[in-house]
């Protein structure tokens, strides 16, 4: 009976402990020494701490410390809460008041920035611990673990919310031990898995690589998010470190098609490829599947609040360009109930919401339960016993093979460069926090992939100014791209903005 | 080299490009950016950018993108 992630990472210690777990360019660190570190920083955690069950934030750039102090906070009894160092200050403190994590573990070049928002009686900088000189006894990294049940946090994600402050999705071991089981078991993967981690730190698809590292004994190879811009560099990086696998966004996927960079730098060592977080368009994955012959490209779905993903599609059959890549099948122990306006399961073909059911759903948004009880709800197909289903907001359907199609969004979120975006909280940070202009609103146009601003006015406002000051409030991926400035808003007949009249004239 | 701070002036505006020699180190053009960039050039000097050639150091400053336009086939 597995009830923790680390009882994986144990025994694979145990295994390979000789290995290399994480490589960062120059860098690397064993899985022995991954291990010993881990434990002695959580020995660090578990005395400044004093609790178990809490969350503790991490504010550095991926790299070979990030990943100790993941597993530190882990080996703590905590759960980790990755945060970006490239997101402004005054979205962090919003993030940091809402989760109040015990304490925040940083690097020594990005001390100073924290001391700025952050006390410095709960800061822990990992480059000043001498781990030479720290020591842990495993009785008391036992006794620590012992309380900690499957069903407690193992990490929270953050991820955009409509009111301006992100909300912090509460993810559970037993989530994350189910998908991995999965995973091994489907995927076949071993100890000879060398992934190329593209993700930021905040997203799930590095917890997810965690969870290869610590359960199989695979070799984690960070790349830097810098990089995404030159993929001739990434693709050069997997050849030098013979990669197998890859869990990546669309976005870069469809870039390195489009530059035909899949003929001058080959990947013969890929074996799997993954990909989620938006949709891939067919024509620029058939030029991958044509490219890695022999490698098994798999389209994940689902949004953060279940682990990791709840449907995949493993393709074996010819895709037409014309035809959008299914999201296929719900993963082991995990429902899929796609239901319509009256709450009633769809026909074949019907389009409903997409919504999920089993023990891989988060466990609720951390210190926020409007926004909890809003999303995690009843199932309505059970009216006999509390049985909690997680509402999407996607809307799907089963095509005729059987295999479940997504087919777009209900409301307002978007996925854009893989991030998950909700247009509501760029306009309430512009209009309400940040007071640039009284009315606007923010569109995003799908063909162009860019973010739009309509905003209400006498005078255009200067670009320069207007995304130099989002940009105190907003990471860059939710900065708009395009500002259009119109005398007043189109308004439906209750008097509020017209979004789709705007929409149409995005298309126009 | 002044049409190519007009273009990345029309692209991040916020930013001084004359105030550095590393817009990559420097943070001041992204992935975004980058993908934009290459396309404006293109149309701006009516040239390919050889995939392989998208690299960092090729996009640090001024003088290594002029670099990247000539070696690709356009005049400066």
């Amino acid at each position: 009976m597995q009830i923790n992630i680390l009882e994986y990472f144990e025994k694979t210690v145990a295994r390979v402990s000789a290995k290399t777990a994480v490589i960062d360019g120059e860098k690397s660190i064993d899985f022995a020494t991954l291990a010993q570190q881990s434990k002695k920083l959580s020995r660090v955690l578990a005395q400044k701490a004093g609790v178990i069950r809490r969350p503790i934030a991490v504010y550095m750039p991926k790299c070979i410390g990030s990943v100790v102090s993941d597993m530190g906070i882990i080996y703590s009894g905590n759960a980790y809460m990755n945060l970006d160092v490239k997101t402004p200050a005054a979205r962090i403190s919003a993030i940091l008041e809402r989760i109040d994590p015990v304490l925040l573990i940083t690097d020594a070049a990005h001390e100073s920035a924290v001391a700025a928002i952050w006390p410095a009686d709960k800061t822990v900088v990992l480059d000043a611990l001498d781990f030479a000189a720290l020591s842990y006894a495993q009785a008391d990294v036992d006794k620590t673990l012992y309380p900690v049940l499957d069903t407690d946090p193992l990490c929270i994600i953050n991820t955009s919310g409509s009111t301006g402050v992100p909300k912090g999705v509460v993810l559970n071991h037993h989530s994350f031990i189910d998908f991995t089981d999965w995973a091994n078991t489907t995927m076949g993967f071993s100890e000879n898995e060398v992934m190329g981690c593209l993700s930021p730190i905040v997203f799930d698809i590095y917890s997810y690589e965690l969870c290869l590292l610590m359960s199989r004994g695979g070799t984690m190879v960070l790349l830097q998010e810098s990089m995404a811009a030159f993929p001739a560099r990434i693709l050069q990086t997997l050849i030098d470190n013979r990669v197998t696998f890859i869990f990546w966004v669309p976005t870069i996927m469809v870039n390195i098609a489009n530059m035909g960079l899949l003929d001058k730098l080959p990947l013969p060592d890929i074996k799997t490829v993954w990909f989620a977080g938006e949709v891939f368009p067919t024509k620029q994955f058939n030029i991958w599947r044509r490219a890695l012959e022999g490698a098994r490209f798999v389209n994940m779905y689902g949004p953060i609040e279940i682990t990791l993903d709840c449907t995949h599609y493993i393709v074996e059959r010819d895709i037409p360009d014309d035809e959008p890549i299914p999201i296929g099948y719900a993963m082991r122990n995990t429902d899929i109930l796609i239901l319509n306006e009256e709450n009633r399961l769809c026909a074949p073909g019907e389009e409903g919401e997409l919504c999920v059911r089993g023990s891989s759903l988060a466990m609720g948004y951390y210190n926020n339960p409007e926004k909890t009880a809003a999303a995690f709800v009843q199932n309505p197909l059970n009216t006999t016993y509390p049985e909690t289903i997680y509402r999407t907001g996607d809307v799907a359907a089963v095509n005729e093979r059987g295999e479940i199609v997504f087919r777009g969004r209900k409301d307002t979120l978007v996925k854009h460069s893989g991030y998950r975006i909700e247009l509501a909280e760029i306009e309430h940070v512009i209009i309400n926090t940040l007071k640039l202009v009284e009315n606007g609103c923010i569109v995003y146009d799908h063909a162009k992939k860019e973010i739009v601003f309509f905003y209400e006015g006498a005078e255009e406002l200067p670009v320069a100014a207007l995304r130099k000051q989002i940009g105190t409030a907003l990471p860059k991926y939710m900065i708009p791209t395009v500002y259009v400035r119109l005398e007043s808003m189109p308004r439906n007949t209750n008097g509020k903005i017209d979004r789709l009249a705007l929409k149409e004239r995005l298309e126009a | 080299m002044e049409s190519i701070y007009d273009i990345l002036a029309e692209l991040r505006p916020e930013n001084d490009f004359h105030a550095s020699t590393d817009f990559i180190g420097d943070g001041m053009l992204d992935s975004f950016d980058i993908v934009e960039l290459v396309t404006a050039l293109e149309e701006k000097f009516d040239i390919l950018i050889d995939a392989l050639d998208i690299l960092p150091e090729n996009f640090a400053n001024t003088d290594a993108i002029a670099g990247v336009v000539r070696k690709n086939g356009g005049s400066l």
